[in-house]
């Protein structure tokens, strides 16, 4: 029996795009207001989620080529080289350090190399989830 | 007068939080359950935003949100689980 559940996937097109921008916001907002990597991580893998309930194991795949193990892999690559990058300046491991640009959009804005950190957090937490579903669900 | 008002508008979501949980204990059937659920995730969200008030800060918003995301996640998953006795399938063109 084919089930015709077009609602849902109307749906969730629209919901996982939302929930996709609000996990970036959470994520930039971080330093400032509650929320940051893992949140954001977390959110990010319920959107994906959220495709993977209206559509199957197969569409979000071709949608999303990504390894997620690689995913993890980076993210931690990108925390350990944001630690280790403190010893190039002779500052102790992990020192983080900030200063203000003007960017063309943003204008005057504090860039601080902790959201690198945090983009590794993000990136791990997201491989971490998405992998654990995708092995439980692909087990028949 | 409007720290009573919020008051009074907190007890009366608990009470409504009193008649869900009666109806997850008691509901007959899985579908009564997940419906009561729903409505409860429903009812953290308006406690979440009249503590926020209470407590006058703005910090709990984001977390109103993401609850109304977590419990739409959760239920659709769960009705999908009634619906083809599985969440995430392989193919679903087989």
């Amino acid at each position: 029996m084919k089930t015709n559940d077009i609602i849902l996937q109307t749906v969730a097109k629209l919901a996982s795009l939302v929930i996709l921008l609000f996990s970036i916001y959470i994520f930039f907002g971080g330093h400032y207001s509650p929320g940051g990597g893992f949140v954001g991580g977390l959110l990010a893998s319920g959107a994906i989620v959220l495709l993977l309930l209206a559509y199957d194991l197969k569409t979000v795949a071709a949608i999303l080529p990504i390894d997620y193990k690689l995913l993890i892999a980076a993210g931690l690559l990108i925390a350990v080289l944001t630690g280790a990058g403190a010893l190039l300046f002779d500052a102790p491991f992990m020192t983080h350090t900030f200063s203000y640009f003007d960017v063309p959009l943003l204008g005057h804005t504090a860039l601080h190399t902790a959201v690198l950190f945090d983009l590794g957090v993000y990136l791990v937490v997201v491989g971490v989830t998405m992998t654990i579903i995708q092995t439980i669900g692909e087990s028949e | 007068m409007f720290h009573a008002i919020l008051q009074i508008s907190l007890l009366c979501v608990s009470i409504s939080m009193l008649g869900l949980v009666y109806r997850v204990i008691k509901g007959p059937s899985a579908p009564d359950r997940v419906v009561a659920l729903d409505a409860m995730g429903i009812n953290l969200i308006a406690i979440i935003a009249l503590v926020s008030m209470l407590l006058n800060t703005p910090a709990y918003l984001d977390a109103i949100l993401l609850l109304g995301i977590l419990s739409f996640i959760g239920t659709v998953a769960f009705s999908k689980f009634l619906e083809k006795g599985e969440i995430i399938e392989n193919d679903r063109d087989l």
